[in-house]
Parts: C-alpha cells; sequence; structure tokens
C-alpha cells in the first residue's frame, strides 16, 4: 500500500507548490499593491462592452468576422496537437497530410488578407 | 495503411483533385489581381470543368480509392460528366450578371468550381462519411452562391433560409447516419448492405433520416419548402445553377445509397420512395398553377421533375436506373434552356420575372418565343421532344417492375402540369404584345440554340446518351 503512495507523492508536491503560489498571487496585491479603484476599474471586463446592458444591441459585424477568421486558425491548432503528438507512427503520408491542410489555410488566409478583411477602417 | 501508402493509388481521385487545387490557383489569381480577374477566372473555370469532364469520360472506370471510400464506376462517370458540363453551363450563363456595372464577383465561378468538386465526391462517396463530406463541401458553396448578391435583401433571404433548412437536413443526415453506423458496425456501403439484412427497426430508422436528409437535396416532398422561396430570391442564373448540377449530383447520391447500401432492405425504402415520388410529382403539378413569377414556377416544376426521376428509382431495377441517369440528363438540358430563356428577360430598367411580361412575345421576338415553347412542351412531356422520353423510360421500368398505381398517378400528374407550361405558350402566342425585351446576349443564344437543339432533335438520335445510361446502370447491380 505505501508502496502506491509513494508514487503519488509527486502529485502532492505539485499540488502544494500550486495552492501555495496561487493564494500568494491572491494575498500578495492586498498587501503590495498600490490602490486607487474608480467604477470602471471595478466593473467586469466584458470585451469593451458594458456588462449589464440589454444583450440585443447594436454592434459592429467586423468583431463577428474577426471571431470567424480566429476559429479558423483555432481549429488548426486543434488539429497541429495530436498530429505533433503522432508524428513518430504517421510517417511521411501524415506528414504531407498536414502540410496540404496547412496549405489550403494558408491560401483562404491570403484571401481574406487581400480582400481587406484584416483591416479595421 | 501509413507505411505502404502509394501515391499512385490516389489516381481514381485525381480528377477532383485537380479541380480543388484548380479552385485555389484561381482564387489566388482573384485575389492578387482583384477586379480584372474576372474575364480570366470565368473563362478558366468553364475550360477547367469541361476538360476534367473530358477525362472523366475517358478514366478506367471500377476503381477504388482511399480504403473503399471513394468509387469511381461507370455509374459515377456518367453522373460526374453531367455534372461538370451543367456546372460550365451554368458559369456561362452568368456572364452577364457578373459583369453588370459595380458587380464584380470573380469568387462566383470559383464557388461553382469548389461546388462542383462536392458533387464529384457525393456522386463517387463509397461510405457514410465521404457522403456527407462531399454534401457539405457541396452546400456550404450553395449558401454562399445563394447570397453572392449581398445588396438585394431576397438574394441574402434566399441565402439565408436556404443556410438554417440545410443545416437541419444536414443534422437529420448525420443522425441517420449515426443510427446506420450503430447497428451495422460500418460506414462503407458494401459493409451496410452485409450487415442491413438483420438490421431490425433501428437501422430502418437511420434509413428514414439519412433518405430524408437526401430528399432535401433533391428537393422532393415533404423536403420541398426550401425550393420555391430559394429559386425566387436567388439571382437568375444562381437559381439556373441550382437547378440544374446540384439536382444531378444528389439525385446520383440517392441512388447509389438506395441500392449500394440497402439492397437487402430495398422494400423498406421503396415504400418510402414511392410515397416521396407521388407526393412530389402531385404537388409539382398543383402547385404551380397558381404561380405568376416565373421563377417561383420553376422551382414547383424542377419539384415535380424529381417526383418523376424517382419513379425510376422506386422500381429498384437496373431499367429503372437507366430511367433516372436518362431523365436527368434530359432535365439539366431543358432547365439550362430554359433559365437561359428566363436571363433574357430583361428591358432598360433590369430583369422581370413574371410570366405576364412574356405577353406576345412571339411577334416582338419570334426566334426566343419558338425555342421557350418547345422547352415548355418538353418539360411537359409531349412528343417527340426530349422531355416525353425522360417520362417513358422512368414510366416503362416502373410498369415493368409492376407498379402500376404509382405509374398511373405519375401520368396523371404530368398531364396537370401540362397546364401551366401550356399557359406559358398561349401567353406568348396569344396575348397582346408587352414591351420587347433587350437584346439577347451572345452566350445565352449559345446555351438556349444548343439546349433547344438538343431538345428537338433527341428523338433522331437517341442511342448514345440511352447505351451510356444503360452502361452506367449495369455498374450498380
Amino acid at each position: 500500500m505505501s508502496e502506491i503512495l509513494k508514487d503519488y507523492l509527486p502529485l502532492v508536491v505539485f499540488i502544494a507548490v500550486a495552492m501555495g503560489i496561487g493564494v500568494a498571487l491572491l494575498v500578495v496585491p492586498f498587501i503590495v499593491a498600490y490602490s486607487n479603484p474608480d467604477p470602471e476599474k471595478l466593473s467586469a471586463y466584458e470585451c469593451g462592452f458594458n456588462a449589464f446592458d440589454d444583450a440585443r444591441m447594436k454592434f459592429d459585424v467586423r468583431f463577428y468576422l474577426v471571431a470567424i477568421l480566429f476559429i479558423i486558425f483555432d481549429l488548426e491548432v486543434a488539429f497541429l496537437f495530436p498530429w505533433a503528438v503522432a508524428f513518430g507512427q504517421i510517417g511521411l503520408f501524415g506528414f504531407w497530410s498536414m502540410m496540404v491542410f496547412l496549405a489550403v489555410l494558408t491560401i483562404g488566409f491570403i484571401y481574406e488578407w487581400r480582400k481587406g478583411a484584416l483591416e479595421w477602417d | 495503411m501509413t507505411e505502404t501508402f502509394q501515391f499512385a493509388a490516389l489516381a481514381p481521385v485525381l480528377p477532383e483533385i485537380s479541380l480543388a487545387v484548380g479552385a485555389m490557383v484561381l482564387l489566388m489569381f482573384g485575389a492578387v489581381m482583384k477586379d480584372r480577374a474576372l474575364n480570366f477566372v470565368s473563362v478558366m473555370s468553364i475550360l477547367l470543368l469541361l476538360a476534367v469532364g473530358y477525362w472523366v469520360s475517358t478514366m478506367p472506370s471500377d476503381k477504388a480509392a482511399m480504403g473503399g471510400s471513394f468509387i469511381s464506376d461507370d455509374f459515377g462517370r456518367f453522373m460526374k460528366v453531367l455534372t461538370l458540363t451543367g456546372s460550365a453551363f451554368a458559369i456561362l450563363l452568368a456572364r452577364g450578371f457578373l459583369t453588370a456595372p459595380g458587380r464584380v464577383l470573380f469568387e462566383f465561378p470559383i464557388l461553382i468550381v469548389l461546388a462542383t468538386t462536392g458533387m464529384m465526391i457525393m456522386i463517387s462517396a463509397g461510405d457514410l462519411i465521404a457522403l456527407y463530406l462531399g454534401l457539405e463541401l457541396m452546400s456550404l458553396s450553395l449558401y454562399v452562391v445563394a447570397a453572392i448578391d449581398r445588396e438585394n435583401v431576397r438574394s441574402t433571404e434566399a441565402g439565408l433560409k436556404y443556410f438554417v433548412l440545410g443545416a437541419l437536413s444536414s443534422g437529420m443526415l448525420l443522425y441517420g447516419a449515426s443510427l446506420v453506423y450503430g447497428f451495422t458496425g460500418t460506414v462503407n456501403f458494401a459493409g451496410i448492405a452485409k450487415e442491413a439484412t438483420h438490421g431490425g427497426v433501428g437501422l430502418t430508422i437511420g434509413l428514414v433520416f439519412v433518405l430524408a436528409g437526401l430528399c432535401f437535396k433533391v428537393s422532393a416532398v415533404p423536403f420541398h419548402m426550401w425550393t420555391p422561396d430559394v429559386y425566387e430570391g436567388a439571382p437568375t442564373p444562381v437559381t439556373a445553377f441550382f437547378a440544374a448540377a446540384p439536382k444531378v449530383a444528389a439525385m446520383a447520391l440517392f441512388v447509389r445509397v438506395a441500392l449500394t447500401a440497402f439492397p437487402t432492405i430495398a422494400p423498406q425504402w421503396q415504400q418510402i420512395i414511392v410515397f416521396v415520388s407521388i407526393a412530389s410529382m402531385v404537388l409539382g403539378a398543383f402547385a404551380a398553377i397558381g404561380q405568376t413569377n416565373i421563377k417561383r414556377l420553376m422551382g414547383y416544376s424542377s419539384i415535380g421533375h424529381m417526383g418523376f426521376a424517382l419513379v425510376g428509382l422506386a422500381s429498384g431495377t437496373a431499367d429503372g436506373v437507366q430511367g433516372v441517369l436518362v431523365y436527368m440528363a434530359i432535365y439539366m438540358t431543358m432547365t439550362l434552356g430554359t433559365f437561359a430563356c428566363i436571363l433574357a428577360m430583361r428591358r432598360e430598367g433590369g430583369s422581370v420575372e413574371t410570366i405576364s411580361d412574356l405577353a406576345g412575345l412571339s411577334r416582338t421576338n419570334p426566334a426566343l418565343a419558338f425555342f421557350l415553347a418547345m422547352l415548355m412542351f418538353s418539360l411537359a412531356g409531349i412528343p417527340p421532344l426530349a422531355g416525353f422520353f425522360a417520362k417513358l423510360y422512368v414510366f416503362l421500368a416502373a410498369i415493368k417492375a409492376g407498379m402500376f398505381t404509382l405509374s398511373v398517378i405519375g401520368v396523371l400528374a404530368s398531364v396537370v402540369g401540362a397546364y401551366y407550361y401550356l399557359r406559358i405558350v398561349k401567353v406568348m402566342y396569344f396575348d397582346e404584345p408587352a414591351q420587347a425585351f433587350a437584346p439577347m446576349r451572345g452566350e445565352l443564344k449559345l446555351v438556349l440554340a444548343i439546349s433547344g437543339l438538343l431538345v428537338l432533335l433527341f428523338f433522331i438520335y437517341p442511342s448514345p446518351l440511352v447505351n451510356a445510361a444503360a452502361v452506367a446502370a449495369k455498374s450498380l447491380f
């Protein structure tokens, strides 16, 4: 039984260090930080919008465009992680499959760039 | 699979890969050249589609690739050549729309090439995954194409409606596919066919959902609701494209799924197809009667024609499939010609789309009136025009399979449908002339002449199409 418990010792150390750092980062600002509150600083942060307002408000459609463009590259990374982990086993075929995928995404990126989708004004 | 993978094994997929690469190269060209790219991109897209069409027609058949996901057989080659031709002509028809002042859309031909790539994958699909990937590549391109005139409220409305209903139908199809996979343990069509004999109720429910998703794509009743709205709202060249190539591809997929994945439970899908077919023929015939907008009328007409084509599938025999193939080829020819006429309905103020605008066309433009009248007779199925033979083959197959009720209802529906086609002829020939249309563009004349002559002269030399369809149909059995 004690053998098994010994295996878990690094985990206990990790939890202890994580909790130590977490609590320290929570507590220390109360003690050492310079404090000068105002309403803007105290309100919840909500991506540049008022936090408590009608949800059905008008906002610039370009936010939506940026979000869509972000999602594409977000998903690209989601595909890259398992690919990188399994890279040793998937061989040349796996390598070129991902290169084709990245090339297709790059073509889309060049298109949206040339169309001016990344410019705010 | 990884170590032994040979790139030569991709040979059957090369036409699809070439289309996809071609679309991306043209997209880059357009992105760099911007407004000056339109002419070059349109011409190159048409040439690319026709070249790939020729390539597919000369390829060896009965090859599979990607572990059975992709099947290249005679059936697939027939349908692919049809689809590629339809797409190329749709780009040709759109020339006037694309070059209108203040509107430069080099993306339009590229989106059509991408949609066509999706259709080719659909047609060649050998398992449920390839089916869904092809279907989505096609659908996503079609949603964008429907809304391509984004300054126009009706075009954006058409795009949004198509997108919402299309997403719903994709969901149903996926749900059905998951049930089929769950009850057979495989996504491969041949594997499903082997396991389907002891599938039970769960598999039948899966089958129903898959067929519902496919019915949406071919716009068969009761999944037709989007068709009239999208046909009316989308720009006319887009409607012409929707009515031609995607219908052919979706019908090909329908036939392939029914006959290669579920041949062992044929009686179960046959009764669904019989119902859908009767409902489509009847609704297409009756609902079109009250229409005043010619694009909306063509929407209902296409619902009806899909019903007639499904009569061939309902029989479930090689003769029936041959009928479906002949029907789709002739239907596509007639539709492209009719839309060339609708695109020619222009006056100084812009396009007009009501049937009364055609009044007295026989006196202001006799040639256009003659061709449109012939196309209407052909759509109604009056001999000796091509449309009659299309219906003849599917009804013969149904009668040989003993489906007399279906055939009788179909013939009666086509009689009712003839009324609204003949009404257009009557308006053109017997009503007081309205203001004349602007001169017809050259490419519209070309498409109309090709389509009109094929429809008029089909009965003299029908054997190439009929024989090719017979060979293609045999490859599924």
